[in-house]
């Protein structure tokens, strides 16, 4: 398909979606949609709203704050407890879902995949739930005493009867003497998981960060750096882990996937905080470099190409032995990656993929398809703001249709007009596209396989890609009455 | 029998309502001879007291908080006949009588009463506490419509008439209005009406016609005015009803007849409201306002 007609073909999609609409939701809703490429010219990257209140009626695919908060940025640390403090259902349906792995005794030193919650029933809602809440923190202690903190996660009715958690927290601190973090992340707040992400770094910069204990002895190196933004989904933080020791960094920490307290505590050590994904751990980057003077870069881990710039781009921060180190590291790996290139670029080339996902995957994963000879011909975030759809620009190969906080209405009929061969999303999406006889891949938690980011990695994805296309099963999709 | 009769009390904090009510509903079971259950929506409990001659009965929330939740509950359990004259076993004064149910809620300051008061009811609903025999259902609630909570007794199929216990004070005119606008709120769609304004007299200046004044204006009856007696306090600090305290008393007449023109009671009507200036107007026309210059406003007394 040439330029000219993808980019008339996307343009006229928008307009035929937005009929369906009433007035009011039309206007509404095509501030979100539109095309851009990366010519240079005005278009939707630079200008499409986000971070707005979902159109009431539509099905969005956006989770709440406390999903942003207990979800993804507290809870893959993994040596405190974190308590979803309110009825059973938040906690129990969040339990275990990201895949974020770690090391260590699940029970005994570790308890990522565990649900704790305060279970409240309707009684605690009318009397309050304070001292409810008091009891589980001592018996949390009492059953997990190797536990190096607990965090307390609040759902909607916390916040709606206006119990008075963070002063439990404080008073439960100055008790035990240990980290005891209240985060009101109540769902109702803000227009998606974003607000979550927000106040859970805002509440590490107040309650973790001030702890300099572990800073007092640590011994620094001039090559310290940490991960921040990665939440080791499938092994990702590991395998990017790898690639930076190897050229010659020490990475004292990673935030927030396997991470400890501790090492939450000596990342402001870092000579350079090396961000992932930007829009869940801008806020606390963002402030250790104004408090602590530890500078930040982004990266991209995600396919070869990307894998290698960043490194370059790493690299070119400290000296020349780390430089040279690097290249070194870039050859090797690159043999391999040039393998898998060589084996699956043939049946995957001029494919064209649809991606919807959260964070910072609708940019980053599109070099890892460049790198397989795919094309992404339409790419939208869940919850990102202006400056995500600033950086997805300059990640454009081609004309590409842009969609903030898409609805399944709007998905399907985007699919169903432009035809990709691979569809790129969530859990939610993944039954629907199936159905309808279409390739996918669930882009949250990586279809239950990975890691996906590093060299190594690229294998993997490589592997996925080619077995969600290029599976037989495709062959079988058509009913026996369907005309040969 | 005749229909079951869901009514409620509703006023400003601390204006007489559980006195008024309790006086007023223990008038119809004593010489009317009405069969009456009272569902006090009040953490504080205290709509039932003169009726039981107790300080303060278990509560349904209390309890299902003691047993676990509330389905663990019976209804036996939270609701208990009136003392004496008013149980139903009782029947030497009157065929009448009062059964007592509590909602509760928590210590001022934590949880949510509202919640508390709408599975208190909910409960009472279906275990089935509104039996046929009863002629009234009265809700007692407090202060203001807060929050959805303390709307719930004028909820579709819940008090289908309101009586608004006020005084000739501000406060107590502007609470009443603000209760108004909530009837009004669930008249259109749950029926519910506001069936007259009950004023409890502070004997303030000319109360009389000031409360007989914004009934009419918010479109409603002034039902009764309650005059000032102290055989009310007398017979509370016995944790009696003034009907069964003296019931040949003056005071008891004046409840008995609130309580002849409630059962007989046909004008019940969508309220109309008034906004706050008209309110603030109301008061300056009969001459508890002094007129207030717009460049006055915000101005302190001159010494």
């Amino acid at each position: 398909m040439t330029t000219e007609t993808l980019l008339s073909q996307q343009q006229a999609v928008i307009a035929e979606v937005l009929e369906a609409y009433p007035d009011k939701a039309k206007k509404s809703r095509a501030k979100h949609l539109g095309v851009d490429a990366p010519d240079g010219v005005k278009g939707a990257c630079d200008s499409t709203k986000s971070n707005k209140q979902t159109i009431p009626g539509v099905m969005s695919q956006r989770g709440c704050a406390y999903a942003g908060s207990k979800g993804v940025v507290w809870g893959p640390i993994k040596d405190m407890v974190h308590i979803s403090h309110g009825p059973i259902g938040c906690g129990q349906y969040s339990r275990a879902g990201r895949r974020n792995y770690y090391i260590g005794t699940t029970g005994v030193d570790t308890y990522v995949t565990m649900n704790f919650s305060t279970d409240y029933q309707e009684k605690d809602i009318v009397f309050g739930g304070d001292k409810k809440l008091k009891a589980a923190l001592a018996e949390i202690d009492e059953l997990f005493p190797l536990n190096n903190g607990i965090s307390i996660q609040s759902e909607c009715p916390i916040g709606l009867i206006g119990d008075d958690i963070q002063a439990v927290a404080k008073a439960y601190k100055k008790e035990t003497g240990k980290p005891t973090v209240a985060v009101s992340c109540e769902g109702f707040r803000g227009v998606s998981q974003s607000l979550g992400h927000h106040i859970a770094n805002d509440m590490i910069r107040d309650e973790v960060l001030p702890d300099g204990s572990y800073r007092k002895d640590f011994e620094s190196t001039p090559y310290d750096v940490a991960i921040v933004g990665d939440y080791n989904i499938g092994g990702d933080a590991w395998s990017s882990r790898i690639l930076l020791e190897e050229i010659g960094l020490r990475v004292i920490a990673q935030w927030s996937g396997d991470a400890t307290y501790k090492e939450m505590t000596t990342a402001p050590k870092a000579k350079i905080n090396l961000l992932h994904c930007y829009r869940s751990m801008n806020y606390v980057v963002r402030h250790m470099e104004q408090e602590f003077g530890v500078p930040w870069m982004e990266y991209n881990f995600f396919g070869p190409s990307k894998t290698t710039e960043s490194l370059r781009k790493i690299a070119a921060f400290f000296d020349e032995t780390i430089q040279a180190k690097t290249e070194a590291v870039i050859a090797k790996y690159t043999a391999m990656t040039d393998a898998v290139i060589a084996k699956y670029r043939p049946k995957l080339e001029g494919k064209k993929v649809m991606l919807y996902v959260g964070g910072l995957r609708p940019r980053h994963v599109i070099g890892a398809y460049e790198d397989l000879g795919m094309q992404v011909i339409g790419t939208g975030y869940e919850f990102a703001h202006g400056d995500d759809y600033k950086r997805t620009k300059d990640e454009l190969a081609g004309s590409t249709l842009i969609y903030d906080d898409v609805n399944e209405y709007e998905l399907e009929a985007f699919v169903k007009k432009l035809k990709p061969d691979l569809v790129a999303s969530g859990v939610k999406e993944k039954y629907v596209f199936q159905k309808m006889g279409l390739p996918f891949r669930q882009m949250h938690s990586w279809d239950y396989s990975g890691p996906y980011h590093g060299y190594d990695a690229f294998a993997i994805f490589a592997k996925d890609m080619d077995l969600a296309m290029n599976s037989p099963v495709w062959g079988y999709t058509k009913a026996p009455w369907e005309s040969k | 029998m005749s229909e079951l009769r869901q009514i409620a009390f509703y006023g400003k904090g601390g204006i007489g309502k559980s006195t008024t009510s309790q006086n007023t509903l223990a008038a119809m079971a004593h010489y009317f001879g009405k069969k009456i259950l009272i569902v006090g929506c009040d953490p504080k409990a205290d709509s039932t007291r003169l009726i039981l001659h107790e300080k303060a009965q278990c509560t349904i929330m209390q309890l299902a908080s003691e047993v676990g939740t509330v389905e663990d509950l019976e209804l036996e359990d939270v609701c208990k006949p009136g003392a004496a004259e008013f149980h139903p076993d009782d029947t030497t004064i009157t065929e009448g009588y009062i059964m007592c149910t509590e909602s509760g809620g928590p210590e001022p300051g934590v949880g949510c009463a509202g919640r508390g008061v709408i599975t208190a009811i909910n409960f009472l609903e279906e275990e089935g506490a509104y039996d046929e025999e009863l002629d009234f259902v009265s809700y007692d609630v407090l202060g203001d419509v807060v929050c959805g909570g303390f709307a719930m007794p004028i909820r579709e199929g819940k008090a289908q008439e309101i009586y608004i216990v006020m005084s000739g004070e501000m406060m107590a005119m502007y609470a009443a209005n603000n209760i108004s606008k909530g009837i009004l709120k669930y008249a259109n769609t749950g029926g519910v009406r506001l069936a007259g304004l009950i004023c409890n007299a502070r004997m303030t200046d000319r109360e009389y016609d000031l409360a007989k004044h914004l009934a009419e204006q918010i479109g409603t009856q002034m039902i009764h005015f309650v005059p000032r007696s102290n055989h009310v306090q007398r017979a509370e600090l016995r944790r009696m009803t003034v009907v069964e305290f003296a019931d040949k008393s003056d005071q008891a007449f004046e409840y008995r007849e609130l309580a002849r023109k409630i059962i007989a009671n046909d004008l019940k009507v969508i309220p109309k409201p008034l906004e706050m200036d008209d309110l603030e107007a109301l008061l300056m026309e009969f001459g508890l306002e002094e007129e207030v210059e717009a460049d006055a406003i915000g101005k302190k007394a001159t010494a």
